[in-house]
């Protein structure tokens, strides 16, 4: 059972770093709060569940579609808000706001067009019978969803460290003063880090499905709390440092649903205040905060 | 303390209105939900406005002080008198509790205070404490239930909140407040004590949430945890106080009587136009009028009580 409990959360940590990491990388370069973060999630999950059941599409192509979409979808609304944005005094307190009301939006005209039922889709889309792992049954669907993220997971390392525009994106992490004045265009490497964001929380929108059985147009606050969690845990504004969020929140959400059901909700919210009370700068703290 | 008349002449003839309408309007229920939120938001105006910090879990010492009230009734068979001490002082002791969480700031403590107010709502609505909350199961207080009276202490408490906002507005301690908010080290090397001040703005916000969920408790009898603690009551406030202008008296006023007003002229019977409006609103106002309605004025150089 503590193999079991502790495999599942792994593989749960790992898709939570996908939730998380978009919302990671937006704040890192940013310094803006997207609360919108979880109901782009739930647009990309609807965008899967529509493309499973109008036209048949498996969801890798349908991750894939959703990807380029939010990102060209991202870029006119990063120039829309943001830049107004980061004139305010206050950025970060008024893009909590700002970003709330776009998650408003969003959440009420997803359910004027959708209604409010449970979607899912059927998980032997991604296999059939269960994976064994170290003498566990695990579904396949689980797996597959797990090996995604990994994979975009790599996609953004990949992108950080290995391309010319994430060695700018990483500076502009760093310091956004000194990159404006070293010549980096922020706007520029900003507004792609903000496509690539809400991308990423596509990608991990069109398999909520699988991972959270069925999704409805309210989930979004949920999946902020998740992703909060996730990325304090892992350290604020580190992309990286998520892995490391995913895999304790996974794990020990797992943990908690084996042995301690009925409190198992309880802990998004206390691991989160936990870390951010005892050490606010994330497990990781000060020394790799920045990328 | 020089008192502006201004001020005090507003808050004595919104209570005085709100005191009188239930002789000539019917729907006791739809008063006593605007007096609710016209004292909520400026419970989170005494908090927001005067230190920034946003508590999006505002509405964690609400659900405190309903439930606070509940436990005292059902389980102790206390009076509502005493049971109303009793949900202020939950409400008070959850905010002892959570004191901590104002050593962070900015967005780490709107989700954090966010965070807080869903775990002691999972606390309250676990199956496991049926015997103490009821559960998930909803309380039922028919005993006391009395709506007039009710709505009366709702009224007193409003009265109470507003005199509190405009002695903050008119006080060296409510000034004390705002320096804090405006530059913490400034206002500390001027002899400010910013723990301490910043603390009792933490306090009293969190007693008046406390109060107007016992109210709330009391006024509507039967329950659930779901209502109680309903994030949407924190958003509610939230967008009230920001839509009117925070910092001041008129502004969440404002917001209350122009947003809750179209909430229940179109919200009622299809919730999500009113959601998308007032989603709409919120971006429209922090991209161009971050400092509420108010500002309107304001930024002309026109004092607004």
């Amino acid at each position: 059972m503590l193999i079991g409990a502790v495999l599942s959360g792994l593989i749960f940590g790992l898709y939570f770093t996908l939730v998380g990491l978009g919302l990671n990388l937006v704040f890192g370069v940013m310094r803006i709060v997207n609360l919108a973060h979880g109901d782009f999630l739930m647009l990309g999950a609807f965008a899967a569940f529509w493309a499973f059941h109008l036209f048949g599409l498996h969801p890798l192509v349908a991750a894939a579609a959703v990807l380029v979409v939010f990102v060209v979808i991202g870029l006119p609304l990063y120039y829309l808000v943001v830049p107004r944005l980061q004139q305010a005094r206050d950025a970060e307190m008024l893009s909590i706001i700002l970003f709330f009301g776009l998650a408003q939006m969003i959440e009420a005209a997803t359910t004027i067009a959708f209604g409010t039922s449970e979607r899912s889709i059927p998980g032997r889309v991604l296999g059939t019978g269960p994976v064994m792992l170290l003498g566990q049954r695990l579904p396949s669907a689980w797996v597959f969803g797990a090996a995604v993220s990994a994979v975009a997971v790599a996609g953004v390392y990949l992108y950080l460290y290995q391309t010319r525009l994430g060695r700018l994106t990483r500076a502009v992490m760093v310091s956004r003063d000194e990159a404006l004045a070293t010549g980096i265009d922020v706007h520029r490497v900003s507004a792609i880090a903000f496509g690539i964001g809400i991308g990423l929380a596509g990608i991990a929108g069109v398999f909520a499905p699988f991972m959270l059985g069925s999704v409805t147009p309210a989930i979004g606050p949920e999946i902020n709390v998740a992703a909060f969690a996730v990325i304090v845990v892992g350290t604020l504004g580190n992309p990286l440092g998520t892995v490391l969020g995913g895999i304790v929140y996974g794990v020990s959400l797992m943990l908690m649903q084996t042995y301690l059901s009925s409190w198992a909700n309880l802990l998004p919210n206390l691991l989160l205040i936990a870390v951010l009370l005892t050490r606010p700068e994330g497990l990781l703290g000060r020394k790799v905060r920045r990328a | 303390m020089k008192l502006r008349v201004g001020d005090a002449v507003l808050a004595a003839a919104v209570v005085a209105l709100m005191a009188v309408l239930p002789s000539v309007y019917s729907n006791e229920l739809l008063l006593f939900n605007f007096v609710m939120f016209l004292t909520l938001s400026q419970g989170l105006n005494i908090l927001y406005g005067f230190t920034g910090y946003l508590p999006f879990g505002y509405v964690g010492f609400f659900g405190a002080g309903a439930y606070g009230f509940a436990i005292a009734v059902m389980n102790y068979g206390a009076g509502p008198l005493p049971a109303m001490l009793i949900a202020a002082a939950a409400a008070v002791i959850l905010a002892l509790v959570l004191m901590p969480l104002l050593r962070l700031s900015g967005a780490y403590f709107a989700i954090a205070s966010l965070a807080a107010a869903q775990a002691v709502y999972q606390v309250i609505s676990n199956p496991a404490l049926e015997q103490v909350t009821k559960g998930p199961y909803g309380v039922s207080l028919t005993g006391v239930f009395a709506p007039r009276l009710s709505y009366y202490v709702a009224v007193g408490i409003m009265a109470g909140t507003f005199a509190l906002v405009v002695w903050l507005r008119n006080s060296r301690f409510g000034l004390a407040l705002q320096a804090i908010r405006e530059d913490t080290v400034s206002a500390g090397m001027a002899g400010v004590s910013v723990v301490r001040f910043r603390t009792v703005a933490w306090l009293l916000s969190a007693l008046v949430a406390g109060l107007v969920g016992g109210v709330f408790a009391w006024h509507i009898s039967v329950f659930y945890p779901d209502t109680a603690f309903d994030v949407g009551i924190s958003i509610f406030a939230t967008v009230f106080t920001l839509f009117g202008g925070a910092t001041t008296l008129t502004g969440p006023l404002l917001g209350v009587a122009i947003l809750y007003g179209v909430y229940n002229a179109i919200g009622i019977t299809v919730p999500q136009y009113f959601q998308l409006i007032y989603g709409t609103l919120i971006v429209g106002l922090v991209m161009f009028l971050p400092n509420g309605l108010v500002s309107l004025l304001t930024r002309r150089g026109i004092r607004v009580p």
